[in-house]
């Protein structure tokens, strides 16, 4: 993985003491509140419920043992022993003091870390598939690209005060698992009929209030053009992008406002005139970042692990876990495993410290130090030998990491919403427990097969209700929290908005409602579909059916 | 006139706050300064203004909340789980292991 | 308002017309960009300095074939928050070529000094002297950059690159 070199170090350490300035202002009274928002959002500092919050960066979801103990202890020694990993590849810690940010920012330096543009409206955390550099079907790691991004993107002297926040996903491979048509700026690197490695450019995706699946505005960009035309689409939106109502100041809005044709010109026409130009990077750079997202010295291992197979002969719980928490690796041998942070009755994303220390302790024994951050809210393993799953299991079992239950019911997206989230209209953890409990039952769950439910406790679905299969919105109706239920949203590369299935269910009414919904898709279910193609084929009418004919 | 409280967070920690009848600020609501007159009220909102000019709190408002048997209760649900912290997520696990 | 040049405070030679005010006979003087289309003629007839203020939606083309004739251009930021200006002066310097005076008008904070002066400001209206400590500490709190701009700071790609050729 990346590693920082002097100027990468000198430049964090300069913005933690920056900011430790900046806090001891606010401290002592030289800066209002209002003067030293915009400072701490810079610095991912929010404001919430309780208490500060402070959103770090994990670039492109990929952690080293070395930084999830640097987390850990974070967790520890400023916050209440837990942190929050979300929906892009961030870690949140809910209780720190404003007094000990500087130290906190410190320590994340200390470990090449920090959480430089994880808020405000500027060019945020530039996300990744999770499987990157390890997925059997990957064209290319897609972190090479990101980590360009995210140095081009560091404190853009351009870029910084654009209308809205922005957000850059890439995928290396053609399974989307980075959610790019959910992003302003999603790519998605390909081959040409040449046979060169490049990128499919989609602009204007996006979820909110006005949920938008990204436009292709390039099929095909040469590798070497990525910063120039990154230029051209925000320059292009820093200045016609609306900036006189929140709600329509993201790029999405651009592009449904003056057509994706004519806004495709736009980019062109500003791309030709920088193209080849010194945003380019020079020969070397490219090939320097590269070299650190080489592959770790796999072993040359046989493709049959007989202990492997032998224990999931014996121990049906494992071999469940393996079909739905182990993926298949590239290299021979290999295996891609996740680790469930959603056991049954648990908040989705949490980790505590000492689950954090003991993952990284197992990142060090099974899978070359490396940890990654799933936008669905999961860890991942990403390079375990097929003969140490036995043993690596067994670890997470007591861990209560080996929930299999990944792609499934109880594999739930829930943001913080009411009990954290200053925005929120209603709570979202609760829900996903209590739902997670009642499809604790994991023969049911495999039964039910593939389903993603996501929950968000406002309309600004940082929980991608939108995108899930099945979506759960919360609402204030009169001072009472109320759940809407979309059906039919994707993430993926069938990406999909999720339609509205109806009038909004009370709180004590919802766990029930998507009970129905599945026992609906489990009568109407042909042969092996899973639920988003039943509900593909039978359209709303049968759920609403359901869930209002007797009401 | 329907009681109201002052709350904000403390500028330091960015924990919950209500001003108290004592002038100071506790992180218990039930300690809270009830207000149900116009003068009170107007005594609130200067004390917020006061707590942030000095530095001490954040974003002062006043919400509604009722009394009964010593014991105050914000009216809205979100007020509810400032007060109380967040009714679900690791903080209540953490709570009892 | 005090002006920051070069990182002090100095005298402002440059009159701020309103529009409809009358044109003084002497003094160099910045009007708007309606002004500057409705009275072309005039303005050019004049023989002191000229300058035009875009507002944040003005394009930078609007002036791009007049910049042999002004000296001075301000961009407004309505808010710290508009940002249309560092595209606006990036384009000005970048790709029609201006050396005149770009001067930040408007919402200028000390925090986002560093980003206009790397977008190719090299005037600030400011808000009270005490900008000139601020300056100094704006300019020097970072010296690690990303990416290319309209100022002449050696970025972080650039230096690499020159190790490896000595290397
Ligand atoms: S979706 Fe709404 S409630 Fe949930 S975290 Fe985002 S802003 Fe907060």
């Amino acid at each position: 993985m990346y590693r920082y070199d002097e100027f990468d170090a000198a430049f964090v350490h300069q913005r933690v003491e920056q900011f430790r300035d900046q806090v001891a202002r606010r401290l002592n009274g030289s800066l209002s509140e209002d003067e030293f928002r915009p400072l701490r959002l810079m610095n991912g500092l929010y404001l919430q419920l309780h208490a500060y919050m402070l959103r770090v960066a994990i670039p492109y979801g990929t952690l080293s043992s070395r930084q999830l103990r640097a987390l850990a202890e974070i967790a520890r020694r400023y916050d209440k022993g837990y942190g929050h990993f979300t929906t892009r590849q961030n870690i949140q810690f809910n209780w720190p003091a404003l007094a000990d940010i500087p130290d906190i920012l410190l320590a994340l330096a200390n470990v090449e870390m920090h959480a430089i543009q994880t808020s405000g409206n500027c060019i945020r955390n530039v996300t990744a598939d999770a499987f990157a550099g390890a997925a059997a079907d990957e064209i290319e790691d897609p972190r090479v690209t990101c980590e360009i991004i995210r140095q081009w993107s560091t404190l853009h002297p351009e870029f910084s005060f654009l209308p809205r926040k922005f957000k850059i996903a890439v995928t290396g491979a053609p399974t989307d698992r980075a959610a790019v048509a959910v992003h302003d700026i999603g790519l998605k690197i390909v081959r040409n009929d040449a046979g060169e490695v490049g990128f499919e450019v989609a602009v204007g995706g996006g979820q909110g209030r006005t949920p938008m699946i990204a436009k292709v505005v390039r099929s095909f960009l040469p590798r070497r053009y990525l910063l120039s035309y990154l230029e051209a689409v925000l320059r292009v939106y820093n200045q016609l992008g609306r900036r006189d109502n929140l709600y329509k100041a993201r790029i999405k809005i651009l592009v449904h406002e003056v057509g994706t044709e004519t806004l495709t010109q736009m980019i062109e026409d500003e791309w030709a005139l920088i193209k080849d130009g010194p945003v380019e990077l020079p020969a070397g750079e490219q090939e320097r970042i590269g070299r650190y997202f080489a592959p770790p010295p796999f072993a040359n291992l046989p493709a049959e692990a007989p202990g492997y197979e032998a224990e999931r002969r014996r121990n049906e719980a494992f071999a469940a876990w393996t079909r739905t928490n182990v993926e298949a690796h590239w290299q021979q041998g290999y295996a891609i495993v996740t680790l469930s942070l959603k056991p049954a009755g648990g908040v989705p994303g949490d980790a505590t410290a000492e689950q954090m220390d003991a993952i990284a302790d197992l990142a060090d024994r099974y899978s070359f130090s490396e940890i990654r951050v799933s936008h669905h809210q999961n860890l991942i393993l990403a390079h375990v030998p097929r003969a140490d799953l036995p043993d690596l299991w067994r670890a997470l079992v007591a861990l209560g990491l080996a929930t299999a239950n990944i792609g499934r019911v109880s594999d739930i997206i829930a943001c913080p919403g009411l009990d954290f989230c200053s925005l929120a209209n209603a709570r979202s953890i609760p829900v996903a427990q209590r739902l997670s409990e009642r499809f604790r039952d994991l023969d049911r769950a495999h039964d039910i097969g593939e389903l993603r439910l996501n929950i968000s406790g406002c309309i600004n679905a940082c929980g991608h209700h939108h995108v899930g299969h099945i979506g759960i919105l919360g609402v204030d109706k009169k001072g009472e929290e109320f759940y809407q239920i979309t059906l039919g949203g994707s993430s993926a590369e069938d990406a999909a908005l999720g339609a509205l299935v109806g009038p909004a269910f009370a709180a004590d009414q919802v766990v029930d409602a998507v009970e129905t919904i599945i026992e609906t898709y489990r009568t109407h279910r042909r042969n092996g579909e899973r639920f988003l193609d039943t509900y593909r084929r039978v359209g709303l009418a049968p759920f609403k059916e359901s869930l209002y004919a007797t009401a | 006139m329907k009681p109201q409280i002052l709350t904000a967070n403390r500028l330091r920690d960015g924990i919950v706050v209500f001003f108290t009848r004592d002038g100071g600020w506790s992180e218990r609501i039930d300690d809270s300064w009830v207000s149900d007159d116009e003068a009170s009220r107007a005594e609130l909102v200067a004390a917020g203004e006061r707590a942030v000019a000095a530095g001490t709190v954040v974003g002062p408002y006043l919400i509604d909340a009722a009394v009964s048997g010593g014991h105050i209760r914000a009216d809205r649900l979100r007020e509810r789980i400032r007060a109380a912290g967040p009714t679900a997520g690791s903080e209540q696990t953490l709570k009892y292991v | 308002m005090p002006l920051l040049k070069s990182g002090s405070l100095v005298d402002d030679p440059w009159i701020s017309l309103a529009d409809g005010e009358p044109l003084p006979a002497q003094g160099a003087i910045i009007v708007s960009l309606k002004r500057w289309r409705d009275e072309r003629a005039d303005l050019i007839a004049r023989t002191n300095g000229l300058g035009v203020c875009l507002a944040a939606a003005d394009p930078a083309a609007a002036v791009a074939a007049d910049l042999p004739l002004l000296a001075l251009i301000a961009l407004e930021f309505p808010t710290f928050r508009d940002g249309r200006a560092y595209s606006t002066a990036r384009l000005l310097r970048e790709r029609f070529g201006f050396k005149g005076e770009l001067r930040a008008v408007g919402n200028v904070l000390r925090d986002q000094l560093l980003f206009m002066h790397r977008c190719g400001f090299d005037a600030f209206e400011v808000k009270d002297a005490a900008a000139v400590d601020e300056w100094k500490q704006a300019m020097s709190e970072i010296s690690v950059f990303y990416q290319t701009a309209a100022d002449s700071r050696a970025t972080a790609i650039q230096l690499r690159q020159q190790r490896r050729s000595q290397s």
